[in-house]
């Protein structure tokens, strides 16, 4: 059973949701996201999605994009993830990273895969990567024990369902809207179907992503999902922040909020 | 042995596919089984070709280049895609897209845009098709190309300046993608390139195939023989697939690619990406592309908009791989030097882009001598290029007003 397996079944004896909170690596600077993180879980994340910055963040609204943005102007290497996953890992919450997929082919699927679980990752998110050109990363992730988070969309065909949930492990990530990364004022009305479609077809963990910003959308979505994903908000407490310490706070205090709804309290 | 790429599922080789979100997923494979369907339907091609006879002067002519030919050494067959309305053959891929977006009953179109041409036919098509048309272009790209930008917005399209990333054609695709993903219920995405997704390339291939598909059938009337080579300029790729799709199991025709070489490919300052750059994962294929260490993309440069690109259309890398086409860069220099030939010789102004076409050609001819016969794709006209030529060549004297009192 991998960390995330576990953590699944932890949260579902505790009858609520697990809180999946996203940063992304080198913002602003390596040590500073590590920060981040570790005021995170602090505040009550269950699981760490660390970010890859990327050129082209083709799935990533503003607030991401502009994060990443300014971890590539500062300098960040991907080899610089394996150190924020390790300390992310040291905390005790299971890290998976989210990336998108020619820095991957980049790196060598295989070595990337290698020094992941080397860092104590449990796997990857991969946004533009779907089972169909997945082969090499399926055949990594098993020599190395890693898991695959696939995504799903409302415009997923139930074939499609069946056959990404088929391959995925740890957890399924459905996108709440069609749409990028971003917060939004109300949540999905798409979700509870997608999240009731793919329940047809898997008992795989499912958690729910895009949009979530506050403890009161958590708990709606805590209602019918597995995992409530987190991530522009979080990643706008470091970018709106005066100064670090402010940043921090602000992490702490929306993953209070938003722990307390995924309590489902 | 025939040609018959890609597979099923888009893999030219090793090349393309499909690396996208899964929400673009079934509407790719949507427009996929639309487009396989309205390709088999005499109806839909019947519409398809009096659109571009009446409207777009297609077929383009082919021209014997005599002036040009004699300075060059080898016969020299202009494929006049500079005539064609909108000044490209830009015209031919975004018709057949804007009709099918009409077939399957999606009222609003959005396009990505470089220099502006692909905008600019875009723009065009949806207001003889009546859609709505929203048109991405880079911030950069809206300076260096005011002109047409204004084009777009007189015919009646919405043009969005893109302030992320590099500012430039990439980081408008990148736009035009998240707007797809939240709009494609009612919006088709009027790519403009051989490049992409699964089944833009080959898609597109299709659709601007009649370049090549015409020059096989005008040049065997003209001369008798097939040409020894056909050459075009390679941006995404879609005006030199178009050319090279005709000629594929021709064995005896040369198939030559021009990259922009920009300031040579030995400064890193350059597009050449089949040349210059290594294979990597970009707006959701698999195939060459300017890529740092990491896996980042790297910014191309070139005096030309319209090849000022990182990425190149799988199936141009495949025939790389395969042999069966050969890609080489011409720097800027070069191109404008070709330009410079073909004003002067033959009075006809070309697009930048095609003016690297044309700087292969020379180069070729050196290579096959003067019995040989030389086809080459005129990808566009140069009246967008005036300005940017003006200035390379020293020739304007005071500031230029472009609009809206812009001064450059
Ligand atoms: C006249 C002309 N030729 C060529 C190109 C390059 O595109 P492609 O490689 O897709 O033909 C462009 C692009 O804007 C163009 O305007």
């Amino acid at each position: 059973m991998s960390a995330v397996d576990e953590l699944f079944v932890r949260t579902r004896d505790e009858n609520r949701a697990a809180l999946v909170g996203y940063l992304p690596a080198g913002f602003p600077t390596k040590a500073q996201s590590i920060a981040g993180i570790e005021a995170m879980v602090d505040g009550g994340v269950d699981l760490v999605e660390v970010g890859l910055p990327y050129s082209d963040p083709v799935m990533d609204g503003p607030v991401i994009q502009a994060a990443a943005e300014q971890a590539l102007a500062a300098g960040f290497r991907v080899s610089d993830v394996f150190d924020v996953v390790a300390a992310s890992a040291a905390t005790g919450a299971p890290t998976v990273i989210m990336t998108y997929w020619n820095p991957v082919e980049r790196y060598g699927v295989e070595r990337f895969a290698a020094d992941l679980a080397a860092a104590g990752g449990s796997g990857l998110i991969t946004p533009d990567l779907t089972p169909d050109e997945a082969g090499p990363w399926i055949d990594a992730s098993e020599k190395y024990g890693l898991d695959r988070t696939f995504l799903v969309a409302p415009s997923s065909t139930d074939e499609r369902l069946a056959m990404t949930a088929e391959a995925s492990s740890g957890f399924i990530y459905a996108t709440a809207v069609m749409g990028v990364t971003g917060a939004r004022e109300q949540t999905s009305s798409l979700a509870p179907e997608l999240v009731s479609r793919l329940r047809q077809v898997t008992d795989k963990p499912v958690g729910v992503g895009l949009g979530v910003s506050n403890g009161a959308q958590a708990r709606e979505v805590a209602e019918f999902a597995d995992a409530v994903i987190v991530g522009s908000a979080l990643v706008r407490c470091l970018l709106d922040a005066p100064d670090e310490s402010a940043g921090l706070d602000a992490i702490r205090t929306l993953a209070r909020d938003l722990r307390a709804g995924v309590e489902r309290k | 042995m025939t040609y018959a790429q890609p597979d099923a599922t888009g893999h030219f080789g090793r090349f393309g596919g499909r690396f996208m979100p899964e929400a673009l997923v079934a509407p790719l494979d949507e427009l996929a089984a639309a487009w396989t369907e309205a390709k088999a339907d005499p109806a839909f091609s019947a519409e398809l070709d009096r659109m571009l006879r009446e409207y777009a002067n297609i077929p383009s002519p082919l021209y014997e280049a005599h002036r040009f030919s004699k300075i060059a050494g080898a016969r020299i067959l202009l494929k006049r895609e500079d005539l064609n309305h909108t000044g490209a053959h830009k015209i031919r891929n975004v018709i057949g897209q804007a009709l099918l977006a009409k077939r399957i009953g999606k009222p609003r179109a959005i396009a990505e845009t470089g220099a502006g041409q692909h905008g600019v036919a875009a723009a065009t098509a949806c207001a003889y098709l009546d859609l709505e048309c929203t048109v991405y272009m880079g911030e950069v790209d809206t300076q260096r190309q005011a002109l047409n930008v204004a084009r777009m917005k007189m015919l009646g399209a919405e043009v969005i300046s893109v302030t992320s990333g590099s500012r430039t054609l990439k980081d408008a695709i990148n736009e035009a993608l998240r707007d797809w993903v939240a709009s494609v219920d009612t919006t088709s995405y009027l790519f403009g390139t051989a490049a992409g997704p699964h089944p833009f390339p080959s898609m597109v291939r299709d659709l601007t195939r009649g370049i090549g598909d015409e020059a096989r059938a005008q040049c065997l009337e003209l001369t008798g023989a097939l040409p020894d080579a056909a050459v075009a300029c390679v941006g995404g790729g879609s005006n030199a697939i178009g050319l090279f799709t005709a000629f594929i199991d021709d064995a005896d025709v040369k198939l030559l690619g021009v990259e922009a070489g920009g300031d040579g490919v030995e400064t890193g300052r350059h597009a050449a990406t089949i040349t210059g750059g290594e294979v990597g994962v970009l707006h959701g294929a698999r195939s060459f592309l300017l890529q740092d260490e990491d896996g980042q993309t790297i910014e191309s440069h070139s005096i030309s908009a319209g090849l000022d690109y990182p990425g190149v259309g799988p199936e141009h890398s495949y025939l790389a791989d395969i042999g069966r086409a050969s890609y080489v860069p011409a720097t800027d220099a070069a191109a404008m030097s070709a330009f410079d030939l073909l004003c002067k010789s033959e009075g006809i102004i070309p697009a930048i882009e095609s003016a690297h076409a044309l700087a292969g050609a020379l180069e070729l001819a050196k290579e096959l001598g003067p019995d040989s016969t030389i086809l080459v794709n005129l990808s566009g006209r140069g009246d967008k290029d005036v300005h940017t030529a003006a200035e390379y060549f020293g020739l304007l004297d005071g500031p230029v007003v472009l609009d809206e009192g812009v001064e450059e």
